[in-house]
């Protein structure tokens, strides 16, 4: 057992993450009142998909200058724990916004359709089915060398794609989600001072909770790799 | 086991406190500005969370092992 100083931050990190952001005061705001809170878990997810998704591009470019198969490993598996976190992101986030822009008991709230036509729900969704591509494309090349280099080439593509679908367009058009004119979250001047300290301690455990996993997923590729090896011999 | 054990006597001990805290002190009441016992919410969550967290530990030592034997 591996328990080195970063696990045992990421737990701890996630306990205060929970008992601080239940417990610890928060602005009071009329439409979203106490789902405020949603910002230490939901959003994380997001913050934490995109930093497993930059260790991902990294590994597939470590792996075109190399060729060493570890990389392939590891850019996979922290781009599968990336875009599962994501696909979270996106679960939590249509709990949130069914009761903040679609109350059906206020009028005065957005219906479902225009819901529907969120720029940031279609270019998140844009984003994670791109990713959902890696993994199909991935697993259509039978050659171990061959589908390492072509995901990797890919992988930088799904990168690329990443910024226009998830912080590009949505900050063009007009959108119900927060954020379009400016880095959600991560503005001094619109998230309140109290908060800062429940999110950014919470973004760090949430994204070393998922490199955790990755590295789980990594270490038992690679041990199945080698007896994949040790068997053909 | 032993990461089993610890993640319950944890998550016992946040229900002794969140037991006491219900008869004590009405003040986390008005804290929540809603009707109360969100120490029994916090005390899920992190049931769930330690109960991951100690699932999570345990495949991490039988890679170890694996490992090793490797």
């Amino acid at each position: 057992m591996r328990l080195t100083w970063w696990k045992i931050t990421a737990i701890v990190l996630l306990a205060y993450a929970v008992i601080g952001g239940l417990l610890l005061p928060v602005p009071e705001l009329t439409q979203l009142g106490e789902t405020i809170r949603n910002l230490y878990y939901h959003v994380c997810m997001w913050f934490a998909m995109m930093i497993l998704f930059t260790v991902s591009i990294i590994q597939s470019i470590k792996y075109l200058r190399t060729g060493s198969i570890e990389h392939d490993i590891k850019a996979v598996s922290y781009a599968g724990v990336g875009t599962y976190l994501g696909l979270l992101g996106y679960a939590t986030g249509a709990i949130w916004a069914s009761f903040t822009w679609a109350d059906p008991n206020n009028p005065a709230f957005a219906s479902f359709g225009s819901i529907m036509r969120e720029p940031k729900l279609i270019g998140a969704a844009i984003a994670l089915l791109i990713y959902g591509a890696y993994f199909i494309l991935r697993s259509s090349i039978t050659d171990m060398d061959q589908r390492a280099r072509v995901s990797a080439v890919y992988n930088i593509f799904a990168y690329a794609m990443l910024f226009p679908s998830i912080w590009i367009i949505p900050r063009l058009l007009p959108s119900l989600h927060p954020g379009q004119e400016g880095n959600p979250a991560l503005n001094f001047n619109d998230i309140d001072a109290r908060m800062r300290m429940v999110f950014y301690p919470a973004v760090i455990g949430w994204t070393l909770l998922g490199a955790w996993i990755a590295t789980l997923k990594i270490r038992h590729k690679i041990l199945m790799e080698k007896k994949w090896f040790t068997n053909e011999k | 086991m032993k990461n089993k054990l610890i993640a319950f006597i944890v998550s016992l001990g946040i229900f002794a406190a969140n037991a006491q805290a219900e008869t004590t002190n009405d003040s986390m009441a008005s804290l929540m500005r809603s009707n109360g016992k969100i120490y029994v919410v916090v005390a899920v969550v992190l049931t769930i969370l330690f109960g991951l967290i100690a699932y999570l530990i345990q495949l991490d030592r039988k890679i170890s092992k694996l490992e090793k034997e490797a």
